[in-house]
């Protein structure tokens, strides 16, 4: 799971070109609460059909505050944590977090699902789920709308890029999930006031064997600048705001043209 | 001369304008290769020649052809036997899977929705909007080969000056679904019917929201005069008004038109985050505090379906003068 700046919070990049971030401004991001409800969906799936030790963790990657995203997920139920944190990873591009967070994985021993939500808020790029299942070399089953674990088999539907597809893999396998999952549990204070006493392991990339031919990043923020604030031209309808939209898109050049 | 590999997202149907966007992009970094996964018809190469693609490789790929792993593979594949040093594809969430696991074992650099690009040194450079369109970025790959995915709309389409005849040159990809992995059941929605562009890739995007009560012939009859798409807000997908293919924004579509228009829209954080790369904004609303107000280029306070249905009489006015 993913911390991202809150949406409505003023967000921007420091001089380093990285995100600037401040303790105050972040949030669990929302779609990865789908995340987590399906993982415990599919813990709960697993204990009904008789493995009891079944077991949810909750890991993130990214600088100290994100530990709030692991300790909200265990405070919907999640049974312990895992913040890989570490100065060595701050700047850290697609390909970089993604083998942070694979490490970070295989170290868990064995893990049947890696589930994830779909995209993070902020970058809204959406390939991790495909990063993560290529490193750690499992099938993927991404942007999920339903996906259900029955006999050891993962079963996943999405509709996707105009097709429905309805996709079947044996775990370990990356699930991606959509909103339209499931709906995430609210946590009840019982499970707030248990979710303190429950374990959240800090680790670095050296804890995980991460060399620096991993650390090194292949993309990199060149320059990060502030677009000047709109000053948008707003008109109020006096009759003829229907007749000053036309005129706007005509003298815009905004209107369809062929292009071939 | 650098070698640019576009991978095409589709059979032997006519090219999509996002792959013409991609394809204009492509030639003003190098030679443009295509990679093609079923044999090409005479009509695609010639639509491919106009675009100035020198050489098309075709493949053929195992089954699930579908697995963005396979296919991407497929890419690196490929990439390597043309020593490419640039991928291009458009950003559909198929096609960012399919660059993800190319840019996985090629180890290069990956660029998402970027809308525009150029070679500097020899590294990619893309520019992308960012945070709700507040910021202007420019990313670089660090690496000798990058992948990238461009945004629709991010140029116009347009052919080459001068025309090129495709060598069509079969190749043999490396590629293998993961263990384990099997496609059950895909359905295509047949869209040969629909009237309107495909949201995802549409040119203008009218958006209605809660201020519409639920009525949207305003605002389809305005997507009908300017030859868009329509989009809508979540809470309208969850009153049941519009379906889920409607919405725009984090979980549902990433749209980047030239045009976005927004009637009705407050402009909560989660519909901005999935429209803010548009090029225009405008917007229509009873409240001039809206949030969408205040980041739009026009604005018109006041009753949306009066304000749309009037515009559209007056392009059809427009239209019918010329």
């Amino acid at each position: 799971m993913k911390h991202v700046p809150d949406l409505s919070s003023d967000r921007g990049f420091g001089s380093d070109g990285r995100t600037v971030r401040t303790t105050d401004d972040g949030t669990l991001n929302e779609v990865d609460e789908n995340a987590v409800e399906t993982a415990l969906l599919l813990k709960e799936a697993a204990q009904a059909a008789g493995t009891p030790a079944a077991e949810v963790i909750a890991l993130t990657l990214g600088p100290a505050p994100a530990v709030d995203a692991v300790r909200r997920a265990l405070q919907m139920g999640a049974d312990s944590g895992v913040h890989v944190c570490d100065d060595a990873l701050a700047g850290a591009d697609y390909a970089v977090t993604a083998r942070g967070l694979a490490a970070a994985v295989r170290a868990q021993g064995q893990v049947d699902v890696l589930v994830t939500g779909m995209a993070a808020l902020d970058g809204l790029g959406a390939v991790l789920p495909s990063l993560l299942a290529a490193d750690l070399g499992w099938p993927q089953l991404t942007v999920a709308g339903e996906v259900t674990l029955t006999d050891g088999v993962l079963i996943a539907t999405r509709d996707v890029d105009g097709a429905t597809e309805t996709w079947r893999a044996t775990p370990p396998a990356v699930v991606s999930v959509t909103d339209v999952a499931n709906s995430p549990r609210l946590a009840r204070m019982k499970e707030i006031l248990a979710a303190r006493q429950k374990p959240v392991q800090t680790v670095t990339a050296a804890d995980l064997g991460l060399t620096e031919a991993d650390l090194t990043v292949r993309t990199a923020v060149r320059s990060a600048t502030r677009r000047p604030e709109p000053e948008p031209e707003i008109v109020a309808d006096d009759g003829t705001g229907g007749q000053q939209l036309a005129d706007y898109l005509i003298a815009h050049d905004l209107l369809i043209k062929e292009s071939r | 001369m650098t070698t640019v590999l576009v991978p095409l997202d589709q059979g032997d149907q006519p090219l999509r304008p996002a792959t013409l966007e991609v394809l204009t992009l492509a030639r003003d970094l190098g030679e443009v290769t295509v990679l093609a996964f079923a044999e090409p018809g005479e009509e695609l190469l010639t639509d491919l020649g106009r675009y100035g693609v020198g050489r098309v490789l075709v493949t053929q790929l195992p089954e699930p052809a579908t697995s963005s792993a396979l296919v991407g593979q497929a890419v690196a594949s490929a990439v390597r036997q043309v020593s490419g040093a640039v991928v291009l594809l458009p950003s559909t969430f198929t096609s960012k899977e399919v660059a993800a696991h190319a840019a996985h074992h090629l180890q290069a650099g990956l660029l998402i929705d970027v809308g525009d690009l150029r070679l500097d040194a020899g590294r990619l450079v893309g520019g992308k909007r960012v945070f709700g369109g507040t910021w202007e970025t420019e990313c670089a790959a660090t690496t000798e080969v990058a992948v990238a995915t461009v945004r629709p709309n991010a140029v116009l389409p347009t052919a080459a000056t001068t025309p090129a005849t495709p060598q069509v040159q079969p190749v043999t990809t490396e590629a293998a679904a993961p263990a384990g992995l099997e496609l059950l059941e895909r359905q295509v929605a047949d869209h040969s019917g629909d009237v309107r562009p495909a949201l995802a890739e549409a040119a203008i995007v009218v958006a209605g929201g809660r201020g519409t009560f639920g009525d949207f012939e305003a605002v389809e009859e305005l997507a009908d005069v300017l030859g868009g798409a329509i989009g809508t807000t979540r809470d309208c997908v969850d009153e049941g008004w519009l379906p889920h293919e409607a919405q725009v924004g984090q979980t549902g579509t990433t749209i980047a038109p030239r045009v976005y228009i927004g009637a009705g829209i407050s402009g909560a954080p989660h519909h901005v985050g999935g429209m803010s790369a548009a090029g225009t904004v405008i917007a229509v609303n009873l409240d001039d505090e809206a949030p969408l107000v205040q980041l739009a280029d026009f604005a018109v306070i006041g009753d949306l379906s009066s304000v749309l249905a009037d515009a559209a009489e007056a392009l059809r006015a427009y239209r019918d003068e010329r």
